[in-house]
């Protein structure tokens, strides 16, 4: 049981959170054919955009209803109404996800009403489904604001009440925002490999992976979850829900449709991956097939070689919630200790950790406790860079945003062998930076040995 | 900020198409825009100020996302790459907390920071709660004995270029003149504003000053320092280098100080030597003169025979420029002074002064593009048959996406182009973009498709 500190300053400084709005608006780009919409001022989306795009390295279809003085003070529901006819008209998208603002909130933007006033003026966009969301980002962080909208895209695409058809080997997998593109996509090689097929919610490796296209250019989502085969997911044999901040989301998809659900906070280490490939075996009714096998052998090999380096390790982490709590379990089973653990928001699931002490703050806070604690590596986001180099210590890019390296969210941290993956990573940092024993130079020595 | 005060900020009658509708400052469209916001403008133009401390006030979603995202580069202070932000939460709003909250975290900036001043800037929630940021910030500078400048941007007020505005005026008001130079001013202190030394840029041309025995004052504003922006009305020569959004600073420093001014640019070689000729010409100094003339003489030979080998790989090549405001037509001279066509540019946060700079330099036929829609903007690519598009990141993966090359031209970037220097560095970067072998690599279809 960990004591949840809130950090009592009155002023962020080197902000970890990233607010509600992002992680709603990226929930939205793991849909096929979709278009994320900001209600809010123009620079909110701005900023949200480049942030993803530095991030991800990819077009980002992100729009903004472009609340401006005048809306604001008056009313902005005309805005809301235009972007919507805008976007129908210019971009042609399936599904737009409709998401408030601190800015919007505070001005008492009443969504559904909006929505209805759409829907009366414009018959002729009758197939666009409109998906709203209220992120304010007075609350929250991005992996709550992420949860919002999957639970929204639930709610509105799933139809309620059990399914006549049962399809026994196709299952849903609700995917928290820590899991990378590269992640996903490796959980559903992990699923396949049983003879099991899954529908992903949602599914930014189809989307945000990173592939040309013969087209070229796309204004809406480069792939991502059909709404047809989010409409189906009543029909799976089982949900899997990766991520305790998607449990109101789950609990909510299991009301509706009484799949039953299976729950992991992460997927990171070899009992993680274990209980994972357990519920695979039972949902399948197959064993573990022999590559699986060889990769968790092998990651129980990367574990054995690299506990000299990784035992004993001091690390200092900050994330949001769901992220941190996969850290931890990953270094945990490792033997090194987690002397400071920071969070960028309250969550259910952090109290449970296996740590004395979590604080609710920024990477100051980080910085300072890794100070006092005398930590030797890093994990944060890329704004850590600078913060490990004041420490002296080495930094392990995770979480949001991954700016200054190539191919961050086509890292795996999940599963056999991206646990061993990492294990490699954290091995050779830690390494690099070992400090070996300083010579020490008797006060006896002759001159003639100097040679 | 009320209706009629943004009104008179964009109001420029140094500016010789004043009378026109501002172009730079089109209402935005629901659904269809692109661009950063007043605030994001303001931050921009006041970050590179290194020594201070810039706090967002609001909540999490305007500095969330966006903090120590510049390329401006400081030679010594880092704390403007601290980001700091009160992030409001629900209570802060619902209960009025926001001022209070404001106030102590102006507190705990200078209690753990010592900045040389702080930056305040108002956000859209606090500007929407009545958050009086100008009444704080002049408690907290008594309070705490130093400056502590508010800057009212909330971002529904308008776009960047409105901030780049609201930001020179805040300087121009509450700023400059508030200190004197540490020494005597010289017979040749001059200032550059709207200079962000993004990558490092202005390094390429800083020794050329010194070597001319000009000295800057200030640079407003990369790679300054508080103190430096405060004695900018000493300055015998002002050249604005961002065009139109810094011009009222010059023009105030004109009205109050006398201080003469051009417009100008370090992009090419040919703006660079001509940045050179205006100093010495507005300083009307004979020794001056002939300083400045040797030394161009002596730089472009330089750059001409660095730029040799690579002159035949890039003359003729088409260029298409999409990039705002004055870059739209300093990188056109630049693209000229390589011997590239440029086929045409983007003026979507260009003013009318800007457009007519434009014409001068491609003709009157010059093709502008307003519309900063990225597929527009790919089929202009398409129909033009450009080699290469220049434009800010938000069109990099857009372009790159679509197997086009691209050059950044972003104040995000790490590269820096100013200068001499910097003028090789962009023909060695263009020359590696439109020679990449990946391009054949992307478009060509695998054996087994052909």
């Amino acid at each position: 049981m960990a004591e949840i500190t809130a950090s009592p300053k009155s002023l962020s400084v080197n902000p970890l959170k990233v607010s509600q709005p992002v992680g709603a608006s990226l929930a939205f780009l793991g849909l096929a054919r979709s278009m994320p919409l900001e209600h809010g001022a123009r620079g909110c989306t701005s900023f949200n955009k480049l942030f993803f795009m530095r991030h991800f390295r990819e077009p980002i279809a992100l729009q903004t209803t472009a609340m401006d003085q005048v809306t604001t003070i008056i009313g902005a529901d005309d805005n809301v109404v235009e972007a919507l006819r805008t976007i129908a008209e210019k971009d042609k998208p399936e599904l737009v996800g409709l998401i408030t603002t601190g800015l919007s909130e505070t001005q008492g933007a009443d969504i559904p009403r909006t929505i209805k006033a759409f829907r009366a003026t414009h018959p002729e966009c009758d197939a666009l489904a409109v998906i709203p969301v209220n992120a304010s980002d007075t609350m929250g962080c991005l992996e709550s604001g992420f949860a919002l909208a999957v639970e929204a895209i639930i709610e509105a695409l799933v139809p309620e009440g059990r399914r006549k058809i049962r399809r026994p080997r196709q299952v849903n997998l609700l995917a928290s925002s820590m899991l990378t593109p590269g992640d996903i996509e490796e959980i559903k090689a992990w699923i396949a490999v049983f003879g099991l097929t899954a529908i992903v919610l949602p599914d930014i490796a189809d989307s945000l992976d990173g592939h040309l296209i013969p087209a070229g250019f796309s204004t809406l989502t480069y792939g991502g979850t059909h709404p047809a085969d989010i409409a189906r997911m009543g029909e799976s044999a089982a949900t899997l829900v990766i991520g305790s901040s998607l449990d109101r989301a789950a609990d909510r998809l299991a009301r509706r449709t009484g799949v039953p659900d299976y729950r992991f906070p992460g997927l990171m280490g070899l009992a993680a991956s274990d209980a994972f490939t357990g519920v695979l075996t039972v949902l399948s009714q197959n064993p573990v097939p022999p590559g699986l096998l060889r990769q968790r052998a092998q990651v129980q090999d990367a574990m054995v070689d690299c506990q000299f380096q990784i035992g004993g390790t001091r690390v200092a982490l900050a994330a949001d919630p769901d992220l941190l709590g996969s850290l931890v379990s990953l270094f945990q089973d490792m033997g090194a200790g987690v002397v400071a653990a920071v969070a960028s928001a309250r969550a259910a699931s952090l109290a449970d950790l296996p740590l004395d002490r979590i604080t609710i703050g920024d990477l100051e806070d980080l910085e300072n406790q890794a100070r006092a604690e005398g930590a030797d590596l890093i994990v944060t986001n890329s704004h850590g860079t600078e913060i490990a180099a004041r420490l002296g210590a080495p930094l392990l890019r995770a979480g949001f945003p991954l700016y200054d390296i190539y191919g961050g969210p086509a890292q795996v941290w999940v599963g056999y062998s991206g646990t061993r993956r990492v294990l490699f990573e954290i091995a050779n940092l830690a390494q690099g930076h070992f400090r070996k024993i300083a010579p020490y130079r008797s006060i006896y020595r002759g001159e003639d040995r100097h040679a | 900020m009320k209706a009629d005060e943004i009104k008179a900020l964009l109001n420029e009658p140094a500016c010789a198409h004043n009378a026109k509708a501002k172009s730079g400052c089109a209402r935005p469209k629901p659904g269809a825009t692109q661009g950063g916001c007043c605030f994001d403008g303001a931050r921009n133009a006041l970050l590179p100020i290194a020594d201070a401390a810039h706090i967002v006030h609001g909540p999490i979603g305007c500095a969330g996302s966006s903090w120590d995202n510049r390329g401006t580069r400081s030679s010594g202070p880092t704390l403007y790459r601290i980001g700091m932000t009160t992030d409001l939460g629900e209570m802060d709003v619902i209960m009025g907390r926001g001022e209070k909250r404001l106030f102590q975290a102006i507190r705990q900036a200078v209690e753990s920071y010592r900045p040389a001043a702080v930056f305040v800037y108002a956000t859209c929630v606090p500007a929407l709660n009545g958050d009086d940021i100008e009444a704080v910030a002049k408690a907290a500078a008594v309070r705490f004995g130093l400056p502590v400048i508010p800057v009212d941007c909330a971002g529904f007020y308008g776009n960047k270029n409105l901030g780049n505005r609201i930001a020179g005026d805040v300087i121009h008001k509450h700023v400059i003149g508030t200190r004197e130079p540490a020494c005597k001013a010289g017979a040749h202190d001059v200032n550059l504003i709207g200079e962000w030394n993004v990558g490092g840029e202005f390094w390429n041309v800083a020794p050329l000053f010194d070597e001319l025995r000009l000295r800057i004052l200030c640079t407003f504003s990369g790679d300054s320092r508080f103190a430096e922006v405060q004695t900018m009305h000493r300055a015998r020569a002002n050249m604005v280098v961002c065009s139109k959004a810094m011009l009222h600073v010059a023009r105030k420093l004109e009205g109050d100080w006398g201080t003469p001014f051009f417009e100008g640019s370090f992009y090419g070689i040919k703006d660079t030597s001509r940045a050179f000729r205006d100093f010495a010409r507005l300083l009307n100094d004979p020794g001056l003169a002939q300083r400045t003339e040797s030394l161009i003489a002596r730089e472009e030979a330089d750059v001409a025979a660095r730029l040799a080998p690579l002159r035949p790989r890039l003359a003729g090549r088409r260029v298409l420029i999409f990039t705002g405001g004055y870059k739209s037509w300093s990188i056109v001279s630049a693209m000229q002074d390589l011997g590239m066509r440029v086929v045409a540019t983007g003026t979507e946060k260009s003013t009318e002064e800007d457009k007519a700079r434009i014409r001068a330099l491609m003709g009157p036929d010059a093709r502008m593009i307003e519309d900063n829609d990225q597929t527009a903007l790919l089929r202009v690519f398409e129909e033009t048959r450009a080699d290469i598009l220049i434009a800010g990141d938000r069109y990099i993966y857009p372009t790159l996406k679509s197997r086009i090359p691209f050059l950044d031209i972003d104040h995000v970037r790490a590269i820096g182009y100013a200068g001499y220097a910097g003028m090789i560095e962009l023909a060695r970067n263009l020359d590696r973009a439109i020679h990449s072998p990946v391009w054949a690599g992307v478009r060509a279809t695998p054996l087994w498709a052909a």
